[in-house]
C-alpha cells in the first residue's frame, strides 16, 4: 500500500543547540559579561581557552581585555597545566572549554598539575550533559562524575543566567579549584522570580510541595520547576530543592528538606545515573539513616543518540514534560 | 647561586676555571647526596641522579638565582622537575644548595618524609611542581612564564625532563605554545639518556632528530655532552644571554651511572639494579672520581 506521507520536518541537531524554550526569556552570554565586570576589580583574573572562546561565551571577555586573554590552541593538556603554571605565579585563570574536552580528556591535567597543588584555577565547560545534538564526542554526560571524584575540587552545576552571573564573583572569591558547568549563547532566565542569590556550597528551596520533592541541579532546577507547574495542574504538589553545588554537597539542608516523612524525593540531573548528583545524595541520605522513597532522573548509563535536542530530551526524560509524567506515574 | 639582586650573599663568578672546579665538586656531593639516598631505601633512580648531577650543578651553582633560606623568593629562578622519578637527584642539589637539611637524607623514601621517591611540591621546599605523571612541567612552565611576564618578572623558569616524556603529545603541544608565546624566559633541558621503562627511548617511540625537530618548532636549540662540564657551562651561559625572542632548549646527551665506573658499564636499563655491598662501592668510586 503507497500512501504518501508528509515528510517530517528536520529538527536541527546543530552543536550550539540552545536549551532555551521558545517564548522563555534569556540572557545573552552572561558568562562573558559577569567575567568582564568582575576582572574591571579584579586584575588577576585572565581568560584562557583551548580554541573555543566564541563557544564559550569568553570572546566577550577577550574583547575587552585583549592584553587578559591568552587563546592557547586546540590543546586542553597545555590548557590545564599552563593555567596551573599561571596560578602558581598569582594570576586567577579562567579556562574554558567543552566539558568533554576539559575533563574526559584532560583529566589527568587538571587532577596532577592542579588540584594537588590547590591552584586558584576555574575551569569553565560549556555543553555539560546533554546540551549538544552531536553525540557522545560532545556530550559531557559523565562530567560530574569525573570531576567530584577528584580531591579539592569544587563542583558547580549552574541552572540559567542569573546564577552563571552571580556564581563567577562567587567562584572567583572562593580559594581553590572550581569547575562549573556552563550554559552559554541565549541562556535562559528563570531563578530571578526567585529572589535567588547563589553561594557555594549551598542548596536553596525554590518551591515547597507536599507530595514530592524534586532536589536538581543545572538545568534540570529549570525543568522542575516547569514539572512542577505542569503537576500543578494534576493537583500534585512537587517542592523543588535546587543544589547548584555538588560538591561540597550542603548535606544538612538536604536532610532538612528530606526530614519530612513520606514525601517521594526524586534526583534529577542533566548527567549519567552515575557517579552525579543522584548517587551523591542517596549516599548522603543513607549515611545519615534517612531512607525516603527515592528516585533517579537522569541520563541513562549510554552512549546517547545524535538528534534534535528536544527529541533527546524528550526520549531520554529530561523536558519538563517528560518529568512531569515520569513523577506522575511514581505517584501512582 | 648567580649574583642577583646585588643585596644577596651570592655565589660569584671570578674565573671561569675556579667556576669550573668547584662545579665539578658540586657534581660530585649532588652524586653523593643521591648515592647515599638510594643506600638508604635500597634503591632508588640513582642511574639517573648520577646522570643529572653535572646539569644540576651548573643549574644550581652557575645559572639559577634564589635564596636558600627563602625558596619562595619572588625574584627567583624557577626549576619544574617534570621527571618526577629524578627528585632523588633534585633533592641532591637541593641539599648541596642549603634548601633542605642534610640531615634528611636518612629520611629519604620513609613514611612523613620530606623526601618521597616523586618529587611533590606540597612535600619538598624547592619543589616548584608535583611531577610523576610524565608530559606535564613543559605545559606547567608555558603557564609559569606567560604568569612572569604579565608580572614584568625577569626570572627564568627552567624546567627538566626525560627523553621519555618526549612520547607525551602535551610536550609537543607545550613545545608549539612556547614558540608561539616567544617565551624568551623559558629554558627546557632534555635528559638524552636513552632509557626508558620499556627499553631505550629512541626505539620505543623515535624521536629523533631532535635538535632539527625543535629548531622546525622555532626553538634556540643547543645539543650538548650532558656530563662534560664545561659544556653544560656554555650551553646555560648561551640559554640565558641568547638575544632573540624564543624558548631555549638544551639537549643534554648524558650516561646513566655517570661517576660509578661499574654501574655506567652495567646493562643499561630505566631502573637500574644495586645490590646491598655496592652502595659503599659507589661511594668509593665517587670518591675516586673526585680525587682524580
Amino acid at each position: 500500500m503507497s500512501t504518501i506521507t508528509e515528510k517530517p520536518r528536520l529538527k536541527t541537531s546543530a552543536m550550539i543547540a540552545s536549551i532555551a524554550a521558545e517564548g522563555q526569556r534569556t540572557k545573552s552570554a552572561p558568562f562573558g559579561y559577569a567575567l568582564v565586570e568582575l576582572a574591571q576589580t579584579r586584575p588577576d583574573i585572565v581568560g584562557m581557552t583551548a580554541d573555543l572562546s566564541k563557544y564559550t561565551d569568553l570572546h566577550i571577555f577577550a574583547q575587552a581585555f585583549p592584553d587578559r586573554f591568552y587563546e592557547m590552541g586546540m590543546a586542553e593538556q597545555l590548557l590545564m597545566g599552563a593555567a596551573a603554571g599561571m596560578a602558581h605565579e598569582g594570576v586567577v585563570p579562567f579556562a574554558t572549554t567543552y566539558a568533554v574536552f576539559g575533563t574526559r580528556r584532560a583529566y589527568d591535567f587538571i587532577h596532577q598539575t592542579i588540584a594537588e597543588d590547590n591552584l586558584d584555577v576555574k575551569i569553565i565547560c560549556a555543553l555539560p550533559g546533554l546540551t549538544t545534538g552531536y553525540g557522545p564526542s560532545h556530550q559531557a554526560a559523565e562530567d560530574l562524575a569525573l570531576m567530584r571524584a577528584m580531591p579539592r575540587m569544587t563542583v558547580i552545576d549552574p541552572c540559567d543566567a542569573l546564577e552563571i552571573e552571580q556564581a563567577v564573583p562567587a567562584i572567583a572569591a572562593h580559594k581553590g579549584p572550581v569547575y562549573m558547568r556552563l550554559l552559554r549563547g541565549n541562556v535562559p532566565l528563570v531563578l530571578d522570580e526567585y529572589n535567588y542569590q547563589f553561594e557555594v556550597g549551598k542548596a536553596k528551596l525554590l518551591r515547597d510541595g507536599n507530595d514530592a520533592l524534586v532536589i536538581s541541579t543545572g538545568l534540570m532546577t529549570m525543568r522542575a520547576l516547569e514539572a512542577a507547574d505542569l503537576l500543578r495542574k494534576d493537583s500534585v504538589d512537587v517542592g523543588v530543592l535546587h543544589v547548584p553545588t555538588l560538591k561540597p554537597l550542603d548535606v544538612p539542608t538536604i536532610l532538612q528538606e528530606v526530614g519530612r516523612s513520606g514525601r517521594l524525593v526524586a534526583v534529577a540531573e542533566n548527567h549519567t545515573e552515575i557517579g552525579g548528583l543522584g548517587e551523591a545524595v542517596a549516599t548522603a541520605l543513607l549515611c545519615n539513616g534517612v531512607a525516603p522513597p527515592f528516585k533517579q532522573i537522569a541520563l541513562p548509563d549510554a552512549f546517547l543518540a545524535a538528534g534534535a535536542l528536544p527529541t533527546l530530551h524528550d526520549r531520554y526524560g529530561i523536558s519538563a514534560k517528560a518529568m512531569a509524567e515520569t513523577i506522575k506515574g511514581w505517584l501512582g | 647561586m648567580r649574583a642577583g639582586d646585588g643585596d644577596q650573599e651570592d655565589h660569584v663568578n671570578t674565573s671561569v676555571t675556579a667556576d669550573r672546579i668547584q662545579l665539578a665538586e658540586r657534581a660530585y656531593r649532588v652524586r653523593r647526596n643521591s648515592v647515599l639516598m638510594g643506600e638508604v631505601q635500597g634503591q632508588g633512580y640513582v642511574a639517573q641522579a648520577l646522570d643529572i648531577a653535572d646539569v644540576l650543578a651548573v643549574a644550581y651553582f652557575h645559572a639559577m638565582i634564589y635564596r636558600p633560606d627563602d625558596p619562595e623568593w619572588e625574584g627567583r629562578d624557577r626549576f619544574l622537575l617534570s621527571n618526577g622519578h629524578y627528585a632523588i637527584a633534585l633533592y641532591g642539589a637541593l641539599i648541596e644548595a642549603g634548601i633542605i637539611s642534610a640531615d634528611e637524607i636518612e629520611t629519604y623514601g620513609s613514611d612523613d618524609s620530606r623526601l618521597p621517591m616523586s618529587g611533590m611540591a606540597s612535600y619538598t621546599p624547592g619543589m616548584e611542581m608535583s611531577g610523576g605523571s610524565l608530559g606535564q612541567g613543559l605545559p606547567i612552565a608555558v603557564g609559569r612564564c606567560l604568569g612572569l611576564k604579565r608580572k614584568g618578572s625577569k626570572s627564568f623558569v627552567y624546567t627538566l625532563f626525560s627523553d621519555g616524556e618526549l612520547d607525551e603529545g602535551s610536550m609537543w603541544e607545550a613545545m608549539l605554545s612556547a614558540s608561539h608565546w616567544k617565551l624568551d624566559n623559558l629554558i627546557a633541558i632534555v635528559d638524552v639518556n636513552n632509557q626508558q621503562a620499556d627499553g631505550p627511548s629512541s626505539q620505543v617511540l623515535a624521536f629523533e632528530p631532535l635538535a632539527d625537530k625543535l629548531k622546525a618548532f622555532g626553538w634556540f636549540t643547543q645539543r650538548i655532552d650532558g656530563n662534560d662540564l664545561d659544556t653544560v657551562i656554555a650551553a646555560f651561559d648561551a640559554a640565558r644571554h641568547h638575544p632573540e625572542p624564543q624558548p631555549r632548549m638544551i639537549i643534554c646527551d648524558t650516561r646513566m651511572g655517570c661517576g660509578v665506573p661499574f654501574l655506567e658499564a652495567r646493562e643499561k636499563n630505566h631502573f637500574i639494579r644495586v645490590d646491598p655491598h655496592e652502595w659503599q662501592l659507589a661511594l668509593a668510586a665517587l670518591d675516586e672520581g673526585r680525587n682524580a
